[in-house]
């Protein structure tokens, strides 16, 4: 029976810190991508294959307890309950990917579910760590940590000439993509963000929200992150994800500014009443619900609102998806009382409980 | 959101798309997306799934104007797994790391247009490093060595051709 600690809590551990320009930048990601040498692709792989890649890589963490990252724990995929996988995606920590598409899928997750090494999805490893605001490098550097640990006792895929060998043509060579996952309200609210967003198109980065939802993020949440992982080297690659980010903080930041000084009333007026009906609807859609929370967190940031804080925001932004609803208030909910659920978790939540 | 095509994966590209006036929603995963050669179009012109389904694509209009069955048959099989490249084209992904050898020929125009370059310049794996290293440095060199020849500077040629062969040495003995 695997240990279920993981989908019961909302909040991993490492997001209650704030890390730096948190009021912009809420999480940043490193994963990279590795393969067996000699071992088909999970794509391609039986089930025996499949379990063999997990039976040389499951045990080389636990080897490796006392390297500093915490005690991972083996979470198996097919023993977990769907709404538990539901809730493990809502909270980032594996891929829909692993999931959907894959044989003898696993996740080795540490205590503070900072660090998450998916096994048997698109690639046989995929080692993914996670930090709260603005650390894209520090990311970086506990993930190639963490590789040096596997490359000890795992032959590794790899080719002078293309690097690290990968399903996908597009992860090829550094196996690296790194993100930051920004909250960009003012610059939507400026019709600035589809200008900026095509200038982060044409150095390399790309840009999406957050569930991976193309032209409309759900509540202003941009994920950045690089597209290219041949022929730049990884600092190259964090380095220039790490300046876009820094200008695009600078935007958003000059933006929210404006809006301040131009339109405060209006501003203020629009951050109250959706911080009033958070409080206090008894339906709540989740698009609504996203939109809202970007509003109030806003306030928060812009000190328009003294409460609540930005990590009961964080917490309230991943209980209030499907998944969560559902493993809270009951499996079988329907959208329509997945919505008004939503909107008691709010109502309790901000302190109105009548 | 379940794929509107698969009916099976959560979709997680959502767009709309507009044909003569008309707006269509379309709610499909990434695996429907690449078969169907769906672009996505949002606001900025591009996200990342964009520039690989081009890529991707492009790939197989390009190589139309050559002599095609010549610069990718489509039935070059990967010893080691068994998928032919056009298997490899219409999935998007390699069934193993040996693909990248047999489909060696069609891969460069493809990693250009997605990355913009074909060779790895980044980590490499500590344990088989050391070789490596001596590698690069041999080619670095070689190529050192053709420009010396053909500015006709011999003296620096021949340092360049012996100390080649001490690397090459080095090597063998490993
Ligand atoms: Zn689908
Ligand atoms: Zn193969």
């Amino acid at each position: 029976m695997p240990d279920l600690r993981f989908t019961e809590q909302a909040l991993s551990e490492w997001m209650r810190s704030g890390g730096s320009h948190s009021e912009i930048v809420i999480s940043s990601r490193v994963r990279i991508a590795r393969n067996i040498q000699h071992h088909p692709f999970p794509l391609l792989a039986t089930k025996n294959q499949a379990d063999e890649v997990l039976d040389v890589l499951a045990p080389v963490v636990d080897q490796n307890q006392d390297a500093g990252y915490g005690t991972f724990e083996l979470v198996k995929l097919d023993e977990l309950e769907e709404l538990d996988k539901k809730v493990l995606v809502e909270k980032h920590l594996i891929s829909p990917n692993l999931v959907n598409d894959s044989r003898s899928g696993a996740v080795l997750l540490n205590e503070e579910e900072s660090v998450s090494i998916m096994i048997n999805e698109e690639d046989h490893l995929r080692i993914q760590c996670l930090f709260p605001g603005f650390q894209v490098r520090e990311a970086w550097e506990r993930a190639t940590a963490i590789d040096d640990i596997f490359e000890e006792s795992v032959d590794y895929a790899f080719d002078d000439r293309r690097g690290y060998l990968t399903s996908c043509p597009t992860n090829v060579g550094t196996g690296l993509r790194a993100s930051v996952m920004m909250h960009l309200p003012a610059l939507v609210m400026t019709k600035q963000i589809g200008r900026i967003l095509s200038a982060v198109n044409q150095v390399g980065l790309t840009a999406r929200g957050i569930y991976g939802e193309g032209s409309e993020a759900a509540g202003n949440i941009f994920q950045i992150s690089n597209q290219i992982t041949l022929g730049q080297t990884e600092a190259e690659i964090i380095d220039n994800l790490h300046g876009v980010a820094i200008q695009i903080i600078d935007h958003e930041r000059n933006a929210r500014q404006r809006l301040l000084d131009d339109s405060a009333l209006r501003i203020t007026d629009r951050i109250m009443r959706s911080y009033g009906i958070l409080s206090y609807a008894a339906v709540m859609e989740l698009k609504e619900a996203s939109q809202r929370l970007s509003d109030v967190r806003l306030g928060v940031d812009l000190g328009i609102l003294k409460a609540p804080s930005i990590s009961v925001l964080n917490e309230l932004n991943v209980k209030t998806q499907p998944g969560f609803l559902q493993k809270m208030f009951g499996e079988k909910l329907s959208s329509a009382e997945c919505d008004m659920y939503r909107a008691k978790l709010f109502r309790d939540t901000l302190g109105i409980t009548h | 959101m379940v794929c509107q095509e698969c009916g099976v994966r959560p979709a997680t590209l959502h767009f709309t798309k507009i044909v003569n006036g008309e707006k269509t929603e379309f709610h499909i995963c990434e695996n429907c997306a690449r078969e169907k050669g769906e672009l996505i179009p949002g606001t900025s012109g591009g996200f990342s799934i964009h520039s690989l389904l081009s890529g991707l694509l492009d790939l197989e209009g390009a190589s139309k104007g050559k002599s095609a069955a010549e610069a990718k048959p489509q039935d070059v099989r990967c010893e080691e797994c068994g998928m032919t490249y056009g298997q490899f084209s219409k999935l998007g992904r390699f069934g193993c790391s040996s693909c990248y050898k047999y489909f060696d020929k069609g891969l460069d125009p493809l990693f250009k247009r997605v990355h913009g370059s074909t060779s790895h310049v980044g980590k490499i794996p500590k344990r088989i490093g050391a070789q490596i290293q001596f590698k690069r440095q041999i080619d670095e060199l070689k190529e050192q060595l053709q420009e010396a020849i053909m500015q006709e500077e011999f003296e620096s040629a021949a340092e360049l051709r012996d100390q080649i062969r001490k690397l090459e040495k080095e090597i063998a003995q490993e």
